[in-house]
């Protein structure tokens, strides 16, 4: 999906996906035609706001969104198989077995009833029905020296409440990695810790793709946290795929415009910035009512250079050159290889 | 530093007691949340507290507030003692000081129009009349950027940006000097925290506002910050202008920080050198001896471990608690 070219077998493909939700007060369109793919040892970020619809993708992709109360399109392959219009015996074996999901918030992720060797023996014996109880506890007992937990043997025996939040994180780090599946999902599985402990799970994580070789979707808001732990990255806003590059060229050249501000909004640590931030102007669009054309239309600032084109066509995701990015703008490629964050972020 | 003093702590103690339950129970231990802290707030400008979960930034804020009344030590608003002050006496001080809170979903009543929200502690002004009240709603709701002609509407009809403005709106309503804001940002997108640090930087150079802005976020303190505080288990370990604790860093704890926050700038992500913090705060019942960072810091030695640094100068040209600083 870069200019490089990845090794490893594709694991995940989507495909013009779209889902949408019915409301009393109209169609709640979450996601809408989506596609990318991710491969072994590969980590893909999805970054956007809050309603961007990284989240429904997520747990569409994983089975969770229900298809008799969402309008689901589109084809979802994991390992070839497509979850859309596979029964749920099949999607159920290939969840926690193929795929696994972090998810935001550890206390609520874990059963406060339940010992974590316990809950980590259960995601094993879910796939493995023959296990005795003694490799259960073997296998968890494994899985807590392999995330970082001190002291596992007496520590399997307590409850999550006894936890900190970072120890929490790498116990359902724990219990998604057990069957080592190919595909993990995390989502913002680090915004609810500070940051020296996200530091130490975003580490984790790398480590632990390296040892099991699986694909990572990391779905952020966080520009920092893609920078320093995904290859990929995918820019969702008002449920479609803005900007697709790896994310090197995405940061050295932000090749659409919600990229570009939302590289302009972030704060730097390393020089003072006093003095106003730079804003996206108003606030994401309501998805029962996207505006006409490109959805981010009324926030942008090139629209108008372009005439009525932004509001009347939807633009389609092509390949920028020289950058070698996708983007979904209708500015022609000069123009958006003029869009560098710096002529802009002073 | 030019301007003066508004607000001050002086060696600020709060501890709670834990275990306690019923009148004749005893209390097995004492939470010190908050453990000799002393800083100075000047007109017109801001402090930034910055530090992880548990290690004292709220409760500060709340003694400073007086929502809290301390343990020991005292607060002193221009010059004047408030720190045991209470009931008619209390409540005078607070048009002064007012705080936005993290959560604008929780810190506003759903069952509340916006006018009602932001007109409520209009009520305790002096010589208040109810008739001017919509008025005032109207003004400041155009103040911090609101449609005034949305008075009539409930916060839930609004995004978590414009929620954050009413919040705002409400604090300024009293006029206050100073306006306590704990994590303002951190529940809100990227975009929309810079709109609302924008805000609150205009709403401080036109009334003159002073700032407590804590934040777990070190790169929006740095941001908005006239003077640093970091804190470290209900202390603080290192005090100084942006410009020194960021640029002259003397504290190992405030480095590790600093390294922890990941770069929006994937190519210097890959080439520098990160400490990694091992383990969690420890807890604020049990506070190591000496040194209280000296369990996860990669420079303790012995004398960490029997004396506690102070927070002096250490040829930094700002202060620092560290026997060992860089």
């Amino acid at each position: 999906m870069s200019d490089e070219v990845r090794k490893g077998e594709v694991v995940l493909e989507v495909e013009d996906l779209s889902v949408g939700f019915p409301t009393p007060d109209g169609l709640v369109q979450a996601v809408n035609g989506v596609s990318f793919s991710v491969s072994s040892g590969q980590t893909l970020g999805i970054v956007g706001e809050s309603g961007s619809g990284k989240s429904v993708t997520a747990s569409t992709i994983m089975g969770l969104t229900n298809q008799k109360s969402a309008n689901v399109l589109g084809s979802i392959k994991v390992g070839g198989i497509d979850i859309l219009r596979a029964d749920e015996p099949t999607v159920r074996g290939l969840r926690g077995q193929e795929m696994a999901m972090v998810f935001q918030d550890p206390m609520s992720a874990l059963n406060p009833y339940y010992t974590v060797g316990n809950q980590i023996g259960e995601a094993y014996a879910v796939h493995h029905p023959g296990c005795t109880k003694k490799e259960r506890r073997e296998i968890a007992l494994g899985m807590l020296n392999k995330v970082g937990i001190p002291n596992p043997i007496q520590r399997i025996d307590e409850y999550p409440h006894q936890f900190s939040g970072g120890m929490r994180q790498r116990i359902v780090i724990a219990i998604a990695l057990v069957n080592n599946p190919r595909l993990l999902i995390a989502d913002e599985p680090t915004t609810a810790l500070d940051v020296t402990v996200q530091a130490q799970i975003l580490e984790l994580m790398k480590s632990l793709q390296q040892e099991f070789g699986s694909a990572i979707i990391l779905i952020t808001h966080d520009l920092g946290v893609v920078a320093e732990a995904v290859d990929d990255v995918m820019v969702m806003y008002a449920g479609r795929s803005m900007e697709k590059a790896s994310v090197t060229t995405l940061f050295d050249n932000p090749s659409h415009p919600y990229t570009r501000g939302l590289m302009g909004a972030v704060r730097s640590l390393d020089h003072s910035s006093r003095g106003s931030l730079h804003t996206i102007p108003g606030s994401p669009p309501s998805l029962i009512s996207l505006p006409s054309g490109c959805s981010f239309r009324p926030r942008c600032d090139l629209a108008a250079s372009l005439g009525d084109t932004c509001s009347l066509k939807v633009p389609s995701m092509r390949r920028v050159e020289p950058i070698g990015s996708l983007s979904a703008c209708h500015l022609d490629d000069q123009q958006l290889v003029n869009l560098t964050k710096k002529n802009f972020a002073s | 530093m030019s301007s003066e003093v508004i607000l001050e702590a002086i060696d600020v103690i709060k501890h709670f007691p834990t275990g306690a339950r019923g009148l004749l129970q005893r209390t097995t231990g004492t939470v010190k949340a908050v453990d000799g802290v002393s800083l100075q707030i000047y007109t017109g400008q801001t402090l930034g507290i910055v530090g992880e979960s548990g290690c004292g930034k709220s409760t500060l804020a709340r003694v400073l507030m007086r929502l809290l009344e301390p343990s020991a030590g005292s607060v002193k608003l221009q010059g004047e003692d408030i720190t045991h002050i209470h009931g008619q006496h209390l409540r005078k001080v607070r048009s002064q000081m007012q705080m936005v809170f993290q959560d604008p979903i929780a810190s506003l009543n759903p069952r509340h129009s916006v006018g009602e929200i932001i007109s409520t502690p209009l009520k305790f002004l002096e010589g208040h009349h109810a008739g001017s009240d919509k008025a005032r709603v109207q003004e400041l709701m155009n103040l911090v950027g609101l449609n005034p002609e949305h008075y009539n509407r409930y916060p839930h009809e609004f995004s978590g940006g414009q929620r954050q403005r009413i919040g705002i709106a409400r604090a300024i309503a009293v006029n206050p000097k100073i306006i306590v804001a704990d994590e303002p940002v951190s529940a809100l997108d990227v975009s929309i925290q810079a709109q609302i640090l924008n805000l609150l930087e205009k709403l401080q150079a036109d009334f003159g506002l002073s700032y407590v802005f804590i934040a777990h976020d070190l790169s929006v303190v740095r941001h908005i910050a006239d003077q640093v505080a970091v804190m470290y288990l209900g202390k603080i370990v290192e005090i100084g202008s942006p410009e020194d604790v960021y640029g002259i860093t003397a504290h190992p704890y405030t480095k590790a920080l600093m390294s922890a926050v990941p770069v929006a700038n994937p190519r210097i992500a890959a080439n520098r050198h990160r400490i990694v913090l091992t383990g969690d705060v420890p807890s604020p019942v049990n506070p190591p001896s000496g040194c209280r960072f000296r369990t996860r810091c990669p420079k303790a030695q012995e004398l960490c471990a029997q004396d506690e640094p102070l927070l002096l100068d250490r040829g930094h040209g700002h202060p620092v608690a560290c026997h060992f600083p860089d």
